[in-house]
């Protein structure tokens, strides 16, 4: 019984990721509108399901007459990207520090728990508003932003994990065989920690989606017309009253996206038997 | 503690020319100079930043461009408002996690188990401001059950202090549920158990002390993480903290505040961390002979 149920999520995430990142990969292709096409003819009109929706706008337009549901899919793609991104590039600096770290121990070590210390200090959303703030909104900001602060947890899995094979035998085969210290580090330490750092990734991925949508709902995240999630929320909030849909959808949008990249995470952790608290 | 002081100053000279953004657009070159004059913007930026490292050693956080007042004045007059918010949304977050999580754990594997556990999946995912949002829709504006914005009244609190503690409930909830199952699986519960004690005083007593370690460490962080996420609550909902300040602040390039209010977070982490661990030894007596 819970066997089955575990699977299922498993499979429920996969599907939902899989569909939302086909839905971005083809956005140009199934969309019936130009999502940055304004119609002021038809400002906020409801979806078609809905009492005075027209069969034109499936989920209504906004304030400026673009249709929803083509920039709800423009917005997957804005999404699906930062989350991407932002895991190559915290995945990558995360790693390394944590392997790095766990592997040589001592001096080395210690500087590494100090660097992650820092970083835990730092108050992340207050930070990442002030850099993109600074810099000025774009997307590309708002990547480096979170890639640069989203590692810690990398590091520390990646840490503690090293730790653990590092003394294993067939390290010390290979140090016997006479392998060098890189080899050692990518080919025998990396590939048995990696289903670890799968593991991470979601979690990251999904923090990382969360974290872009509450920088553009706050205005500084990815810039307007980029028809981006959190943006979307930001830019209906003064509808909300008279018009809930235009809240919802966004938001719900992404909830069930991270929802699914949630479920993935947590099934392939049982999956690959990763460490609990990850 | 320096590198934080290194950093946040270092964050807000990213900012390009604060003397003309100050001056607005209309200003000439003259009027430029004379601000940055004014604030010692001129002077090289090692000066500075020693110059700040130095002020706030004696407690001197500056003065804000943009209200004309101290910095540190600004923050206490914020500060309850916030302080408010981070522990109304801490005691929530506990009050919803631990019953849920002693309650998983009691039940382990079974259908209420299950549905808890699913619970905390869909709670990791909910986006809190937006949550907050539709809370303000039905609860505030549909229901008229609670108010939406302003704290006035002890009511305001309810429902930022419910969305900020919302984020925090699954971690809790995973490690309670977590340490009790161990913690019930343990030789001392059932020794307690075949004590005849109550199954209410075992899992209270015994049980519960023991789990409760964890939770208390990660709960201490969280309530480090609501204060720094306070920031998006309180714009939801419209609250006149540090962390609206620090909005304002970071989108008006006042950065004397912005430095500030990032040092105060991250001295506050730190203070916490430490709290726990402390409250733990408390708790713990092994852990106080090391």
């Amino acid at each position: 019984m819970a066997f089955h149920i575990r699977r299922l999520a498993l499979a429920l995430g996969f599907i939902i990721v899989v569909g939302i990142a086909l839905v971005a990969l083809l956005a140009p292709w199934i969309t019936p509108h130009d999502p940055f096409l304004q119609n002021l003819d038809v400002r906020m009109a409801p979806p078609s399901f809905m009492e005075g929706g027209g069969p034109d706008h499936f989920l209504g337009t906004d304030q400026l007459g673009r249709d929803y549901f083509s920039r709800l899919i423009y917005g997957a793609r804005i999404s699906m990207l930062i989350g991407a991104l932002v895991v190559v590039c915290s995945g990558l600096i995360g790693t390394t520090l944590g392997v790095v770290g766990g592997f040589f121990g001592g001096r080395v070590d210690a500087v590494v728990m100090f660097i992650i210390t820092c970083r835990l200090s730092i108050p992340l959303i207050l930070v990442a508003l002030t850099v993109v703030s600074f810099v000025g909104s774009s997307l590309a900001v708002v990547v480096l932003t979170l890639g640069l602060l989203l590692w810690e947890r990398f590091a520390v899995v990646a840490r503690t994990t090293t730790m653990q094979v590092r003394n294993l035998d067939y390290i010390a085969a290979a140090w016997a065989a006479g392998c060098s210290r890189p080899y050692i580090l990518l080919r025998e330490v990396l590939p048995n920690i990696v289903h670890h750092l799968i593991v991470v990734t979601t979690l990251e991925m999904a923090l990382a989606i969360l974290l872009e949508a509450a920088l553009s709902f706050l205005g500084l995240g990815v810039p307007p017309p980029l028809p981006s999630w959190g943006l979307m929320i930001a830019e209906a909030k003064d509808y909300m009253y008279f018009s809930p849909w235009v809240i919802l959808v966004p938001g719900i949008a992404l909830f069930v996206l991270v929802l699914g990249i949630n479920l993935l995470g947590d099934g392939l952790r049982d999956r690959l038997g990763a460490a609990r608290d990850a | 503690m320096l590198t934080v002081l290194t950093i946040s100053f270092a964050l807000t000279r990213l900012s390009g020319d604060v003397a003309v953004s100050m001056a607005g657009p209309q200003a000439t070159q003259q009027d430029v100079d004379t601000i940055r004059k004014a604030y010692g913007l001129d002077r090289p930026l090692t000066v500075q930043f020693v110059t700040w490292v130095a002020g706030v050693a004696t407690g001197d956080l500056g003065r804000s461009y943009l209200y004309h007042a101290p910095v540190g004045e600004l923050i206490r007059s914020r500060l309850p408002v916030t302080l408010t918010l981070g522990l109304t949304g801490l005691v929530i977050a506990l009050a919803l996690a631990l019953p849920l999580g002693i309650l998983a754990a009691m039940n382990e594997g079974r259908v209420l188990d299950r549905g808890i556990m699913m619970i905390a999946v869909l709670g990791q995912a909910m986006p809190s401001f937006w949550l907050g949002l539709v809370l303000v829709i039905w609860l505030g504006v549909k229901w008229q059950l609670l108010p939406i914005s302003g704290v006035e009244t002890w009511d305001g609190y309810v429902l930022p202090g419910f969305v900020l503690a919302f984020s925090a409930v699954p971690a809790l909830m995973r490690l309670t549920r977590g340490g009790m199952v161990d913690a019930l699986a343990s030789d001392y519960v059932r020794t307690a158990r075949a004590k005849g004690l109550t199954r209410f005083s075992v899992v209270m007593k015994h049980a519960l002390r023991n789990a409760a370690m964890p939770v208390v460490a990660v709960a201490a962080v969280q309530l480090g993480f609501m204060l720094g996420g306070s920031i998006v609550i309180e714009s939801v909902f419209a609250l006149n903290g540090v962390g609206y300040l620090a909005w304002e602040s970071i989108s008006k390039n006042d950065f004397p505040v912005v430095q500030a209010v990032v040092l105060f977070l991250a001295t506050i982490y730190i203070a916490l961390t430490l709290l726990a661990d402390m409250f733990n030894a408390v708790l713990d007596p092994r852990l106080r002979i090391s």
